[in-house]
């Protein structure tokens, strides 16, 4: 049976049984190679699940943003269930208030990669067929490999198949042993400080402090957001250089020990921000400091939640 | 109306001409998008463009603008300061169209905002027809047509090996006559801008019905149609930031030590801070209020002040939005719920 049957049949079932007030997935999007969050909350709707390519947001994000009362059913691939251990382990939400359905993946397709390819020609129509997409417009057709066009997160991705779940409807993904994630970190870091910062403030420039960035990570969840502040008001609101900067370098350290690089504030980013580059850096560091990556299991603590007394540093003795 | 016209390589030293004498803001490459941005010389401008991101609003009304300063609680300086003359190069119908709705807000028989005012009246606009209207652009149905001219000072169809300059202000006319280099239109030439623009008009694939949607919002504002619309919104200000009429703003004063300057700053409907009280009391409490109030305001709202609707059918929401929230189909939805 197909991954999007079986979703459609285990929704059905924890509708019919009653288990959930409602399963979150996918439906067809309005726009080629978009696909859009569902609510689904009667077994009518089931049908309107999808599964494809093409499902690149993190569905755990309404876990924590929606007030839902009672047990949710959610679809997660690789991400958003680490995202879904992260909350649980950060006590936002308890592991029997949510049914996870999950979802091997195979890796998500980069439409802004693709339409690259064609400059400012449009793509009327995309369909996926065996692990590819064709895309047609009005002059031009085109066929990729799926594989070829993943997002980079997907393409260093160490977690297709959800390590947390309810059901799984997939065979497990073999996931690849021979990816150097942070290999664009260690090259960025030999840069000079200099060409860092430069690199830095030319990417925020074009920040337009939409905070889609922040709104569509699963982690920021707090209720009144530093940057929302207005007693005390921390920062200006303005585009200054120096307010954008401090958004992003806060945004980023709230990120460390936490952030399962799903890259979704990247995706979501509308001025193409290479947001990825603060995040995974301080994932790197953290990897490297405490040998902790966040969301691959509900045991092991987090390191920002706990402390050593032999650590060596002189503040906290 | 006079018509003049232009080779393609010609237009290049046009814009050159301008430079020298304007602040010239024009259609500039990006990264994987398009934007206005200052221009240094010709060559940078992009002509081959459908839209930019990002609307040319903030020509008028910028992201965040100072509109005072004060030391130790004395006045130093306030504006409307000098903008210089401006040249905006290539704006679509639609955003000039969304110039003239924001013009309602900022310039009426109440209220007159002098910091609109005097951007407005330093702008020049140099329009450019739509040859290939994207997928998500509604502007018809908006009785806005991809070939008009209305609102700008001089207008460019692009016909192929030649572009067409019409002139319609004064302006125009007179940046025109700083170089040299225009021929009169000939029929041949007039004919192709012609068929340029009802080809552009009949490329526009959606149409949403906007007739009688004003009505039928009036006894919508308790509907349970709010409830399920907001859900997948994640509350950024994409839709709100890249819109061409949205035109929120919060004033605010920035002090450090006893100097600062008093900035008016673009907000966002769809922000829980936008409507907080200080009490903590917030009348838009959660999303489904604040998506309730994004679609009233445009399309019921705005139509009892000001006789127009608060959407130009740019399709930037719709492109950009993260979680492809398609204000067609919310339209479509409202119509026929
Ligand atoms: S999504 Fe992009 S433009 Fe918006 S606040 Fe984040 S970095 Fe800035
Ligand atoms: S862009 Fe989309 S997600 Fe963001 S506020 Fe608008 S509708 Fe909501
Ligand atoms: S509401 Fe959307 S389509 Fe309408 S003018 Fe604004 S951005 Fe354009
Ligand atoms: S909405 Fe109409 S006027 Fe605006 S870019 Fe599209 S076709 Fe041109």
């Amino acid at each position: 049976m197909e991954i999007v049957e079986r979703i459609r049949e285990e929704a059905r079932k924890a509708l019919e049984e009653k288990k959930v007030e409602l399963i979150i997935g996918f439906e067809e999007g309005s726009l080629p190679l978009r696909t859009t969050p569902a609510f689904i909350k009667s077994i009518d709707a089931v049908e309107r699940l999808i599964w494809n390519a093409t499902c690149e947001n993190n569905l755990a994000n309404y876990l924590l943003r929606l007030k839902i009362k009672g047990k949710v059913g959610i679809v997660a691939k690789g991400c958003d269930a680490r995202s879904i251990i992260n909350a649980i382990k950060e006590r936002q939400i308890e592991r029997d208030m949510v049914f996870i359905i999950g979802v091997p993946c195979t890796g998500m397709v980069d439409r802004k990669g693709i339409k690259e390819r064609f400059d400012e020609a449009e793509i009327l129509e995309a369909i996926e067929v065996n692990g590819q997409i064709k895309v047609k417009g009005e002059r031009f057709e085109g066929s990729f490999n799926i594989s070829d066009f993943l997002y980079d997160s997907c393409k260093t991705c160490t977690q297709k198949t959800p390590s947390l779940y309810d059901v799984i409807v997939g065979d497990e993904v073999k996931e690849r042993e021979d990816v150097d994630e942070f290999r664009e970190i260690r090259e960025f870091e030999k840069k000079s400080p200099d060409e860092r910062w430069a690199y830095f403030t030319r990417e925020i420039e074009s920040c337009i402090r939409c905070y889609a960035c922040r709104n569509v990570c699963p982690l920021c969840y707090c209720k009144e957001c530093f940057i929302d502040q207005s007693r005390p008001q921390w920062f200006g609101r303005s585009i200054d250089e120096s307010d954008r900067m401090i958004f992003h370098i806060i945004r980023v350290f709230h990120t460390a020990g936490r952030c399962v690089d799903c890259g979704a504030c990247e995706r979501a980013c509308p001025m193409g921000i290479d947001l990825r580059k603060l995040t995974k850096k301080v994932e790197k560091d953290v990897v490297e400091l405490y040998n902790y990556k966040a969301g691959i299991d509900l045991e092991t603590v987090p390191p920002l939640a706990t402390y050593k007394e032999d650590d060596p540093q002189e503040f906290i003795k | 109306m006079e018509e003049k016209v232009i080779s393609r390589e010609k237009v290049v030293t046009f814009i050159d001409t301008l430079i020298g004498k304007y602040y010239v803001f024009a259609p500039v490459k990006k990264k994987d998008f398009i934007s206005f941005d200052e221009v240094k010389s010709g060559n940078e401008v992009y002509l081959g463009y459908r839209n930019s991101k990002d609307s040319p609003k903030r020509f008028l009304f910028p992201q965040s603008e100072v509109m005072l300063r004060y030391e130790k609680g004395r006045l130093i300086e306030e504006g409307p300061f000098d903008y210089g003359k401006r040249v905006i190069f290539g704006i679509r119908p639609c955003d000039i169209k969304g110039f003239s709705l924001l013009n309602k807000v900022f310039d009426n028989h109440d209220f007159r905002d002098p910091y609109f005012i005097t951007k407005r009246d330093s702008i020049i606009l140099i329009g450019m027809g739509c040859r290939e209207p994207q997928t998500t652009c509604f502007c018809t149905s908006l009785g806005i047509d991809p070939g008009s001219s209305d609102g700008a000072d001089l207008f460019i169809t692009d016909i192929g090996n030649k572009y067409v300059f019409q002139i319609l202000t004064s302006k125009g006319e007179g940046i025109i006559s700083e170089y040299d280099g225009f021929n009169d239109a000939e029929k041949a030439d007039l004919d192709m801008k012609e068929k340029v623009s009802e080809d552009a008009k009949e490329r526009i694939r959606t149409k949403v019905e906007i007739s009688g949607l004003k009505e039928k919002l009036d006894g919508m504002f308790e509907d349970p149609f709010w409830s399920d619309l907001h859900e997948k919104c994640i509350g950024c200000a994409i839709c709100t930031y890249l819109c061409p009429t949205c035109h929120c703003f919060d004033i605010e004063d920035e002090t450090v030590n006893d100097k600062g300057v008093r900035r008016r700053n673009w907000d966002s409907c769809m922000f829980p801070l936008f409507t907080l009280h200080t009490s903590g009391h917030n009348p838009r409490e959660s999303g489904k209020e604040r998506m309730r109030q994004r679609i009233m305001h445009k399309f019921n709202y705005f139509v009892s002040y000001w006789g127009d609707t608060a959407c130009v059918g740019c399709g930037r929401c719709i492109i950009n939005c993260p979680v492809n929230m398609d204000l067609r189909k919310v339209i479509n939805n409202i119509n026929h719920g």
